[in-house]
């Protein structure tokens, strides 16, 4: 197998490696591969830190092993291998009437990624972490050994290796439980929420499947914590919508174009769209369940120095003061984007190392200027003084020790993954800079 | 019209996305090649994505004793049969400085295993009244280079045959397709010092259909490319074989 040098980055830009990389296109081709080297099997690289970094080190990239093996009209339970990714598989059985029972904000991650970040989408509070729906895993161990675990031949094991990020083996092909879908269309409400409490308040009044709330992260004063509040239901029928055609994103934008006057602008005219009573539209799966996939390589309209984001989650109780103290500080450090998200999320989770707890959750991007890094450490202190998570998909800042404390089941998770790895050859930077492995 | 299509040398990811996407617009897909695992992947793929039906079969430019039984499995099939052909071998030139018999493989490989094969498969189409060739041949084959010249000799043999085949098959309703691409994100290409304006697989395959819509004679992927090898055959090789391009 050729091996690829050079360096390549998470999806934020600001963590690179260098180093090796291989994408075999046929399993033949993968176990060479892994008989050369044992190292970590990647995806489309959708994680915004380093959960798919192994600086200096090798890498196999996945996505060229992107088949659906087999499908089951009757239970909806779908094998596919590891690389296909999140939205051709909604592109390909949406018109059949079947979609993933999660879908996470891009349709660009892959089986694998979804299954070891166990990503949530938005309907959390109803359906669950992705992991609750994968039904089995076919794991290649570092012993070269392929076994397929389920919940119930190696719960352990499967609870390990759902959010495992990769550490007990790699991830061949899963077997997941797809839901029923009238159509491909959605029927979306959007509202407007005038700030943070109203806006806390139509998430927690809300009884739809699918709800996510666009926050104005620039907004201070009256206004603080603003946003847009959208709730859809897949619609029983199909109607006729226009598809909008994907872009690109040419080159790195320059740094302007995301100052703090800028993105005021923008955020006040994205506000504005809505009307002050809101409104009904319908709009595709692929723009309402992946909003962003319609730009390619958007992260390049940060510039060539990237951008971190920065996601909590945070207890119901003590949520809604702690979001007050957060939103204050992003506002006041007119460093945000207009990217930010706020949702609610249920206690759904499918593995020892899962992000979701019952709570709100919340999601900022931010230039990496000078003070950016600093700020997200400050909100990630906040978070643990909650009692409140971060998201290791999302995070290129945490210590060890701030992310320690957050996740209970660390220590159990290290011991399996040690157990399943022990020469530690599918560690990556993000298991390292965490300390994931340490059984302390 | 029913259609079939006959894919050679199915497990290159070029040839993955064609398949795929003929499987989308409901053709029956037959995946020949070495690797049998890999080919019942790629047909259960393509069933999954619409195809009546998908089969792998075993076929080995090397040994023309293969190709009897594809030529009895497709014969049965009804409707109109096509054919892509996507198989060919480079080795480093250097490897080839080293062993010159290994110019017999590439040759058999990138030119007169397929071509002994279609010899054999087109009188079918020509029954049928109709159907599309797909050829891939290389930008390779447009101009000899230091790098790669016997990939592009026989390259280039494979494209003068495939024109050949076109004004022969043209005269019973059917049509060739003889496709050059540049650089194409394969395992082919990957890693490989001095790679520029990559193209996906998937960007071919929707190139390819195109093609076989508008039944287009010779077409280069990206289309770019027929540009860069206007400009390269322009060169007086009085010059041309100094450089090393």
């Amino acid at each position: 197998m050729r091996w690829k040098t050079g360096e390549y980055a998470g999806w934020g830009r600001v963590l690179r490696a260098g180093g090796k990389m291989a994408r075999p296109e046929k399993i033949a081709a993968l176990r060479a591969t892994l008989r050369e080297e044992k190292c970590p099997a990647i995806g489309n690289r959708r994680s915004y830190g380093d959960a798919a970094l192994n600086g200096g080190g090798h890498v196999i990239d996945m996505t060229r092993l992107d088949r659906m093996i087999a499908f089951d009209e009757e239970t909806g339970i779908l094998q596919a291998e590891a690389g296909i990714t999140i939205g051709e598989i909604t592109r390909l059985m949406a018109p059949r009437g079947w979609i993933p029972a999660v879908l996470p904000g891009t349709g660009f991650a892959t089986l694998g990624g979804c299954i070891g970040n166990d990503v949530h989408g938005k309907n959390h509070h109803g359906a669950g972490s992705f992991g609750q729906h994968v039904v089995e895993i076919e794991l290649l161990g570092a012993n070269g050994r392929t076994r397929r675990i389920t919940p119930g031949n190696a719960p352990e094991l499967f609870r390990a290796t759902i959010g495992g990020l990769g550490q007990t083996g790699i991830i061949l092909s899963a077997s997941i439980r797809l839901i029923r879908s009238g159509s491909t269309v959605m029927d979306v409400r959007e509202s407007r929420a005038d700030n943070l409490d109203e806006f806390m308040s139509l998430l927690e009044g809300s009884t739809a499947t699918y709800c996510v709330g666009w926050i104005d992260a620039t907004a201070r004063g009256e206004s603080l914590g603003r946003g847009i509040l959208e709730e859809a239901e897949i619609r029983e029928h199909a109607v006729p919508i226009t598809e909008k055609g994907a872009k690109s994103v040419p080159m790195d934008a320059p740094r302007f174009l995301l100052s703090a006057p800028v993105v005021r602008a923008f955020n006040q005219l994205y506000l504005r769209r809505v009307p002050p009573g809101g409104r009904r539209i319908d709009r595709s799966m692929q723009d309402f369940f992946f909003p962003l996939d319609r730009v390619h390589d958007w992260n390049r309209l940060y510039g060539k120095p990237g951008f971190h984001q920065f996601q909590c989650v945070l207890p119901p109780d003590s949520a809604r003061e702690t979001l007050h103290r957060m939103m204050e500080k992003i506002a006041s450090s007119r460093l945000a984007s207009p990217l930010a998200v706020l949702k609610r999320l249920g206690e759904g989770r499918g593995g020892m190392m899962s992000f979701p707890m019952e709570g709100f959750t919340l999601a900022v991007d931010f230039p990496n200027r000078r003070e950016s890094a600093g700020l997200v450490q400050e909100l990630i202190d906040m978070t643990l003084a909650a009692g409140g998570r971060i998201y290791p998909a999302k995070d290129s800042v945490a210590t060890a020790e701030q992310f320690a404390p957050m996740y209970d089941e660390r220590a159990d998770f290290a011991t399996i993954a040690n157990a399943q790895d022990p020469d530690h050859r599918l560690e990556t930077d993000l298991v390292r800079r965490l300390k994931l492995r340490s059984e302390a | 019209m029913k259609q079939s299509w006959l894919i050679l040398g199915a497990s290159s990811s070029m040839a993955r996305a064609f398949a795929r996407a003929v499987a989308e617009r409901g053709a029956d897909v037959f995946l020949a090649g070495r690797d049998m695992d890999d080919l019942q992947r790629i047909a259960d793929d393509c069933r999954l994505r619409g195809a009546p039906c998908a089969e792998a079969l075993k076929f080995d430019a090397r040994r023309p004793k293969s190709f009897d039984a594809i030529n009895d499995r497709l014969a049965e099939q009804d409707g109109m049969l096509n054919v892509a052909v996507f198989i060919g071998s480079m080795p480093e030139q250097a490897a080839i400085d080293a062993n010159p018999a290994l110019i017999d493989g590439t040759v058999t490989d990138s030119f007169t295993g397929p071509a002994r094969f279609l010899q054999g498969f087109v009188p079918l189409m020509e029954e049928r009244g109709g159907g599309t060739v797909i050829g891939i041949a290389s930008v390779a084959g447009d101009r000899g280079r230091i790098g790669n010249y016997v990939y592009g000799a026989a390259k280039a043999g494979f494209a003068t045959y495939l024109s050949g085949l076109r004004n022969r098959l043209t005269r019973a309703g059917g049509h060739v397709v003889t496709v050059k691409p540049g650089f194409v994100d394969t395992a082919m290409t990957w890693g490989l010092p001095g790679m520029f304006l990559v193209a996906s697989p998937e960007s071919v395959a929707r190139d390819l259909l195109r093609a076989t819509d508008k039944q287009r004679d010779v077409i280069y992927t990206p289309f770019f490319w027929r540009w860069i090898m206007l400009i390269i055959r322009l060169i007086p090789e009085r010059i041309f074989k100094k450089l090393s391009i």
